[in-house]
């Protein structure tokens, strides 16, 4: 197999991969330290030992989040030294930014967290998660930063390679501004889902419910917020989308022919390729609405960029592969949406204090957990597949930026070893979710500190 | 001075700060099945680690994203050229770290002994591996007109490299096992301080072998001394372990490897990456180096964030300052 394809192979699985434990640390992260002040403050039992509760989530979690965004960091000079060095004057420095700034933070004040609790002055151990929700949410606007550059390279000149010009419009990108909120807020409903899913299973089962009750609906909530959250910055996103890459966008219609206005479609039954009729039900306007902002704005079809791009960069196929970018991008949107509806109706079957529902209600809502990482996943390879094929939009093709030295059996060895150790360790960790997730939240004569101590909570 | 040479010391700065704080993480994992006579003993010795292993390994993280920041082109012939040794090495640390944090996760002694073989494994593996990278950028490696490595695998593996990789395990080892003699009471204590004088003679039997090979090829007065200094560090290092005053064993043996650390990127500079094919080829601070702008923004944030780094740090060491045991 070509190498090309080889490490693009095994960029997809590792970052997506990755992402499945990113946006879980930015959510709970936060969640943990929400509930840490409640406890600070009210000084309620049952907040102490969600607290407790969660971190143990929170960790097993951040375990795995760890160890494969440092296959994040080197990957790039392994597969892509091409694109490392092209890029590297203005990619490298978010990176680094990241590491110093971000991981940092989040790492030092989480192993005092954990192991603080009987160390530390309650605000002093208080004010540690709060560091690291902040370190988590730092780190993912730097790394954004730098994937925004290869969405829609701003501030630089091309001197051989690209060279920075003005660091600031590199950390203003306006896709930057637009995909960091989008992601963070993502990431809380992923957050949420979480508390939501474990704590259904534990209220339909009626256990522990002064920690779970609260938890229940906490979670619901920030999952409606959250969905609301990515509806309104994914529309500002749709918008930044189309004016930098608005073959993306036609991509993600599969629009072929420009149209005014565009309609949207729910879903299509049929072939994607645009060259026969297809079932489709649309909603009329609304691409136009997603793309433009006005209901009878224009959108251009895939085939006039294309023409237009071939006049721009020269002979090629700037299209990329159409039915990932269509049903990347409704996924995406659907299972988001569809997490929010459980949410509501979680909200509904609990309100006024009661707990109503039938079991297959409760069930619904124990396997919602899956919804927001469908939709995460989802929403990066739309972002990154229909950017093809570009690796840094406008200035370098993907192939361009692949390891020239490295050997197709050699990327091969690595995708292969990384899938097995990767799915491996899903198991592993999914495991340990349900296993932690079915506890009983620990109270607080579980753990009298002893004169070592340390042990407490962590271990 | 250049920006460039700034940052040459600067990428040096954090790979000191990787060698010497990983360093004893390394060790105490290697250690485990050697010093940990039962689960509570293991336990207790990766209890010593518990809260900072992770911020230590950061130091790796950020030593590879300055790099990139600074040196582009360092970081694209490195890493690609080194993609086995850096895969297995990326291999080892997923599974150690995951280890360090789920092996107590199950009450089930078959898992316990594997994650425990994991960790060993993935703390001997880095260990190992990064002195011979290190080696062999010191060397000089087959990096063609475009930087491009052209050499093969196995290549890397020559005599010179694996010294220079047997001389950053055992270090690991014997600081690792001064920091459990350190940080523990009792029986482990007692054990690791022997196991550490053992693994100490081999350290500076290795250590000494690829000081004079390196100086012989490449050496200069300057990094004479340096080396020089490393040398007695270490065995005064070992002299306080031997007589138990820990904590200076401890500071000593960090100061070695502290100083291995600028010692071996004096003997590299101005190269970072030399090239055995033809000496233009090679990779300096000059011509792997990213724009001074960069390197400019670089410096204001490096001078800003290093140092509240190091308080933070250091005030997670201040927390945990205590000796602990198995009860
Ligand atoms: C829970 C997750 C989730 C949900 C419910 C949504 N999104 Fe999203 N979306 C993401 C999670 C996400 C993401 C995974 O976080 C992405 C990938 C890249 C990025 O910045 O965020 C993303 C990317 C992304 C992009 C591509 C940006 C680019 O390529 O430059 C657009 C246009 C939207 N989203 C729009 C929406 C709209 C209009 C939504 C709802 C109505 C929506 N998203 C819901
Ligand atoms: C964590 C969220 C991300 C996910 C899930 C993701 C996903 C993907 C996927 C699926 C591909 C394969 C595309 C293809 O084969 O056509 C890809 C490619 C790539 N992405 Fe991302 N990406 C993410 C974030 C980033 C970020 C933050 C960066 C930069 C810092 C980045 C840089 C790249 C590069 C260099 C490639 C390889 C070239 C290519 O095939 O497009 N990605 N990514
Ligand atoms: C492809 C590009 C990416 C690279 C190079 C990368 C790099 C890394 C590294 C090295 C770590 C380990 C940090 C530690 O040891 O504490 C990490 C963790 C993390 N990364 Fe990534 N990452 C990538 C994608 C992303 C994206 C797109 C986001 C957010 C939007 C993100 C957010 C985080 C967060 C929050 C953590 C904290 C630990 C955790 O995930 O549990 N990363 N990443």
């Amino acid at each position: 197999m070509d190498p090309l394809d080889l490490a693009r192979w095994q960029f997809g699985i590792t970052t997506v991969y990755h992402f499945l434990f990113v946006p879980v640390t930015i959510g709970l992260s936060l969640l943990v330290a929400i509930l840490n002040t409640v406890w600070v403050r009210t000084g309620k039992v049952a907040y102490l030992r969600a607290t407790k509760f969660w971190g143990t989530l929170f960790l097993i979690n951040f375990a795995m989040g760890v160890v494969t965004g440092i296959v994040q960091e080197f990957q790039f000079g392994m597969n892509w030294s091409s694109y490392s060095r092209f890029v590297g004057d203005i990619f490298g420095a978010p990176l680094a930014l990241e590491a110093l700034l971000a991981f940092f933070l989040e790492s030092t004040f989480l192993g005092l967290w954990l192991f603080g609790w009987n160390r530390l002055p309650k605000l002093v151990h208080l004010a540690c998660i709060w560091l690291v929700a902040i370190g988590t949410t730092l780190s993912a606007y730097f790394i954004l930063a730098a994937n925004s550059f290869m969405q829609w390279p701003v501030g630089f000149k091309v001197d051989g390679r690209a060279e920075l010009v003005d660091f600031g419009e590199v950390l203003t990108n306006k896709v930057l501004l637009a995909a960091f909120p989008h992601t963070i807020v993502g990431s809380w409903l992923s957050g949420g889902a979480i508390l939501m899913a474990v704590s259904a299973w534990h209220v339909a089962r009626k256990r522990d419910l002064d920690v779970f009750r609260p938890c229940l609906r906490l979670g619901a909530v920030v999952v409606v917020l959250g969905a609301f959250g990515t509806l309104v910055t994914g529309d500002v996103l749709g918008k930044v989308m189309t004016q930098t890459q608005p073959m993306k966008m036609a991509a993600a219609e599969a629009l072929y022919q420009t149209e005014q206005p565009a309609p949207f479609s729910l879903f299509t039954i049929g072939t994607l390729s645009g060259t026969e009729p297809v079932f489709q039900v649309t909603i009329p306007g609304v691409l136009s609405q997603l793309a433009t902002g006005s209901f009878d704005g224009k959108v251009h079809g895939i085939n006039d960029i294309q023409a237009e791009y071939q006049k721009r960069f020269g002979p090629g196929d700037y299209r990329p592969f159409i039915p990932v970018a269509y049903w990347g991008f409704r996924l995406m949107i659907g299972f988001g949406m569809l997490a929010a509806l459980v949410a509501l109706a979680v909200l509904w079957l609990t309100r006024k204090g009661g707990i109503r529902g039938s079991g297959w209600m409760w069930s619904v809502a124990v396997w919602s957990v899956a919804l927001p990482f469908l939709a995460h996943s989802f929403g990066w390879i739309f972002t990154e597949m229909a950017r093809q094929p570009w690796i840094v939009f406008s200035q370098m093709k993907t192939a361009d930026g692949v390891s020239p030295s490295v050997g197709g059996g050699t990327v091969l060895t690595s995708l292969i070893v990384f899938t097995a150790l990767y799915g491996a360790l899903a198991l592993v960790e999914l495991g340990l979710m349900i296993k932690y997730g079915r506890k009983t939240p620990p109270s607080p004569e579980d753990e009298e500190p002893g004169e070592s101590g340390q042990e407490s909570f962590a271990y | 001075m250049e920006l460039t040479t700034v940052w040459f010391v600067a990428i040096a700065v954090l790979w000191l700060g990787y060698f010497v704080l990983e360093g004893f993480d390394y060790g105490v994992g290697v250690l485990l099945p050697v010093v940990g006579r039962n689960d509570a003993e293991r336990q207790t010795m990766l209890n010593t680690i518990g809260p900072v292993w992770d911020a230590n390994e950061v130091w790796l993280i950020t030593a590879g994203g300055a790099t990139f920041a600074a040196f582009p082109e360092w970081y694209a012939s490195l890493f690609s050229g080194f993609y086995i040794p850096l895969l297995l090495i990326l291999l080892a640390l997923i599974v150690r770290g995951v280890g360090i944090e789920y092996r107590t996760k199950h009450d089930d002694k078959r898992w316990e002994r594997r994650w425990d073989a994991a960790i060993v494994v993935g703390s001997f593996v880095p260990a190992l591996l990064w002195g011979v990278a290190f080696a062999n950028l010191v060397r000089g490696v087959k990096l063609d007109s475009r930087h491009e490595y052209v050499g093969t695998f196995w290549d890397l593996l020559n005599p010179y490299a694996l010294l220079g990789g047997l001389a950053t395990l055992t270090l690991s080892v014997t600081h690792g096992a001064v920091f459990l003699a350190l940080k523990t009471k009792g029986d482990i204590s007692r054990r690791a301080a022997a196991v550490g004088l053992k693994a100490g003679a081999v350290a500076a039997v290795a250590g000494a072998a690829f000081l004079v090979w390196t100086q012989l090829t490449r050496g200069d007065l300057v990094t004479w001394i340096l080396g020089a200094v490393v040398a007695l560090s270490f065995v005064l290092g070992l002299g306080a372990l031997a007589r138990r005053r820990q904590g200076w064993a401890f500071l000593l043996s960090a100061v070695a490897i502290g100083m291995t650390v600028i010692w071996l990127f004096t003997v590299m500079y101005p190269n970072v990456m030399p090239s055995t094919i033809n000496p233009a080829y090679s990779l300096t601070v000059e011509n792997a180096a990213a724009t001074d702008k960069t390197l400019g923004i670089m410096t204001w944030v490096a001078v800003f964030f290093l140092p509240l780094v190091l308080i933070y740090q250091g005030w997670t060491y201040w927390v945990f300052r205590h000796r602990i045991s198995t009860s």
